[in-house]
């Protein structure tokens, strides 16, 4: 399987600057670590390449100085390494951030799959996973927490808030991979010693074939007016009673629904 | 404190190592001593590190490195926890046999799944009746045709049950006594083999040390490791490039001792001020520096000088294991002393490593049996000076 695994570097907290005029981050200037959920990511994506005997190609969408994090991907098993760094990306939104990440799939395509982390730390929005599919006409399963490989498809458990799904999928797909899926290893020391010696492909929105009006702030629409973290009210009805009323209840609720 | 320079390739070792050590091991170091547990996880992510490649060479799919690197990668695992490294090492050890005396065929089909940690070794010399005195072994190896009947009980084998290769000392010829002994390659599946008791342990309690049965145990003949009568030869060489690991594991021990017990005592106030104020207790800690340091520094001449490709190795090697070994029990208990009530609870890695000291002194060749070792071969040494004054 040829698998495209997103990495976002985020801002290593206690070192994040605001650029007082746009309001947006300023990724340059503050020091980028692994957005610690896409550790996970990585990890999926590298033991389904070790099953399937495929290859994994790292890619971030991110100022220059992320290349460490990809070599650290290396490290970490990750076998091609692609940094897409142009001024024209700054201060996308998650539209534009998957739009790009959309063309490089495209470009260093065809991908069996694209493996994404649950949500980033900084963002917080778990939204591009899903964007990406869009861009892409792609089905996306989010939250998977397993991937099994089978013959010509995927057997994916996906966590909800109450259990579990079990999803099987014919490639090619989108996936986002829940918090603590795996056990991340440790950085291979035969990766390491070879580091030096690997390549970081560096490619500007000319490379990919991005259109300029959906890049960076300018293909943004997102205005940040205020952050909060969602309820969650699941309805809930007590059914209470003697047997037979109970069970007319239910039946006929479950009628409604349509599920019976 | 005493800066030691290190390649690039050491550098990487240390630094992997202790990312293992955080990661994967120091969460967990007093719960599996605490329930006698043996984890998989950090034995896993070593061998996703590379960590098994060490000593392999490269065309087997090692690293190619040697004693120095594994010395280095053994210090570092140990002050994390002692018993994981104490699973590591026996794992090295239980290599140690088929990189000196394999066949070219051995060496193709097993150390590249040693080397990418598929395959975890032991090592079975011990019997009942045989411990210091090796030689008084008794389990027996017979020629069946083209097989090898192996018949015996070996005893306090670390990974017993858990490895997938044991390599076994039996007799091929019990009335040639030593010289009668093979060394030969068993797998944890072969009809025969089973894993007996596990032993309970004082310390080193992450690891496993269980007996081995061997009941008519049949094997094809090309598990035997070099020649027959090679067995003593091939595990005493084994030992001999062993014995400096089990010193790194001691050196390990004794740093994690004294940075746990220096931490305590420069936060906990008596009197009205820290305890390490006082200079019984500051002094105890130069003098736990002063001697982990010396260790440290034989420890790596020792390693420098195997890897320079020395031949005559024992006497170095069972210096170095008797002496860091009986450092470390000191410092470990000097650490506890140092914290009091704090050091004697269960809840602190103090006593832990006291424990596994102890073992450190006992285990590959007691250190009495090294310094029998070490004053044979002064003797030979000095012996043209005998009669002179
Ligand atoms: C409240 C808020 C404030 C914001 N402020 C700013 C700001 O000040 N400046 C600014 O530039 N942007 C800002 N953004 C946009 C946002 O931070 C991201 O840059 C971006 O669009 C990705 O969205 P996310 O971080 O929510 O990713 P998520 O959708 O949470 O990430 C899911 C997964 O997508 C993949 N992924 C996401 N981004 C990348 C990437 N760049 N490269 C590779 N893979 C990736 C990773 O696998 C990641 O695990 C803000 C967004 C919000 C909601
Ligand atoms: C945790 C653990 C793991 C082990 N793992 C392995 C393994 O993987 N493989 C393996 O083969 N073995 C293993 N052993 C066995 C270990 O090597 C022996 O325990 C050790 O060699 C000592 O033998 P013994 O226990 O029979 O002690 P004994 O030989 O009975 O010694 C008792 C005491 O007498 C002293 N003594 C004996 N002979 C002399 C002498 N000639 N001169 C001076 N003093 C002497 C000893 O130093 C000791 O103090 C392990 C042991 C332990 C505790």
């Amino acid at each position: 399987m040829r698998i495209m695994c997103c990495l976002k570097p985020v801002p290593k907290p206690g070192s994040v600057k605001v650029d007082p005029e746009t309001h947006t981050l300023k990724r340059e200037e503050s020091e980028l670590v692994l957005n610690p959920y896409d550790r996970y990511a990585l990890e999926a994506a590298v033991e389904l390449a070790e099953k399937t005997n495929g290859k994994v190609v790292a890619v971030s969408m991110a100022p220059p100085n992320a290349k460490d994090i990809l070599l650290e991907a290396f490290a970490f098993g990750a076998d091609e390494l692609v940094l897409l760094s142009d001024r024209a990306f700054a201060g996308a939104d998650t539209l534009a951030t998957s739009y790009t990440l959309a063309c490089a799939a495209k470009k260093l395509g065809p991908f069996d799959l694209i493996v994404c982390g649950k949500v980033s730390v900084d963002g917080e929005t778990a939204q591009v996973g899903p964007e990406l599919a869009a861009w892409l006409g792609l089905p996306s399963v989010t939250w998977v927490k397993d991937i099994k490989p089978l013959n010509d498809s995927l057997e994916l458990i996906r966590t909800r808030e109450f259990g579990e799904e079990k999803i099987k999928a014919k490639p090619p797909l989108v996936i986002t991979i829940e918090h603590e899926a795996n056990v991340p290893r440790p950085p291979s020391i035969k990766r390491l010693l070879k580091q030096d010696e690997v390549e970081v492909k560096i490619l500007s929105a000319g490379d990919i074939g991005a259109k300029e009006e959906y890049l960076g702030l300018n293909g943004s629409p997102t205005q940040v007016i205020d952050t909060f973290a969602p309820e969650y009210h699941g309805k809930r009805e007590i059914i209470s009673g003697p047997p037979e009323e109970v069970s007319e209840r239910l039946l006929s609720i479950l009628k409604e629904r349509g599920l019976i | 404190m005493i800066e030691r320079k290190l390649t690039r390739e050491q550098q990487i070792v240390v630094e992997v190592a202790d990312y293992i050590g955080r990661n994967y091991i120091a969460p967990h170091a007093i719960e599996w001593d605490e329930k006698e547990y043996y984890d998989p996880a950090p034995i896993k992510a070593m061998a996703q590190a590379d960590l098994f490649g060490l000593l392999i060479p490269k065309e087997y799919g090692g690293l190619g490195f040697g004693s120095t690197e594994t010395a280095l990668a053994m210090e570092t695992i140990s002050k994390y926890c002692p018993g994981v490294a104490t699973t590591f090492a026996a794992g090295c050890l239980g290599a140690l046999p088929l990189l000196i005396g394999g066949t070219k065929a051995q060496k193709e089909k097993y150390l590249p799944l040693i080397a990418q940690g598929k395959a975890l070794c032991a090592f079975a010399l011990t019997e009942p009746q045989a411990g210091s005195d090796a030689a008084a072994i008794k389990t027996t190896a017979k020629k069946d045709g083209d097989h090898y009947v192996l018949n015996g009980i070996k005893t306090w084998i670390t990974n017993g049950g858990i490895a997938d290769i044991y390599v076994i000392i039996a007799l091929t010829d019990p009335k040639k006594g030593p010289r009668g002994a093979s060394a030969f390659i068993v797998h944890k599946n072969d009809p025969g083999f089973v894993p007996g008791r596990k032993e309970k342990k004082m310390g080193l309690r992450a690891s496993v040390t269980s007996e081995l049965l061997l009941m008519d145990c049949r094997i094809p003949k090309d598990r035997l490791i070099g020649r027959e009568g090679m067995g003593f030869i091939l595990a005493v060489k084994a030992l001999d490039l062993a014995r400096p690991g089990v010193a790194a594991q001691a050196i390990g021990l004794a740093q994690g001792a004294m940075e746990v017990s220096i931490r305590h005592s420069k936060r906990r106030i008596q009197f009205g001020q820290p305890v390490y104020n006082f200079q019984a207790v500051s002094h105890t800690f130069a003098e736990m520096a002063a001697r982990i340091e010396a260790a440290r520094s034989l420890l790596y001449d020792v390693t420098s000088m195997i890897d320079s490709g020395t031949k005559n190795i024992s006497g170095a090697s069972a210096m170095v294991k008797f002496y860091a070994t009986d450092m470390a029990m000191w410092v470990s208990e000097r650490a506890v002393q140092m914290m009091g009530g704090l050091g004697y609870s269960r809840d602190s890695l103090a006593q832990k490593y006291m424990r596994d000291a102890k073992c450190l002194q006992i285990y590959e060749g007691t250190n009495e049996i090294q310094k029998n070792v070490l004053s044979r071969e002064l003797a030979k040494l000095y012996q043209s000076e005998e009669g002179q004054t």
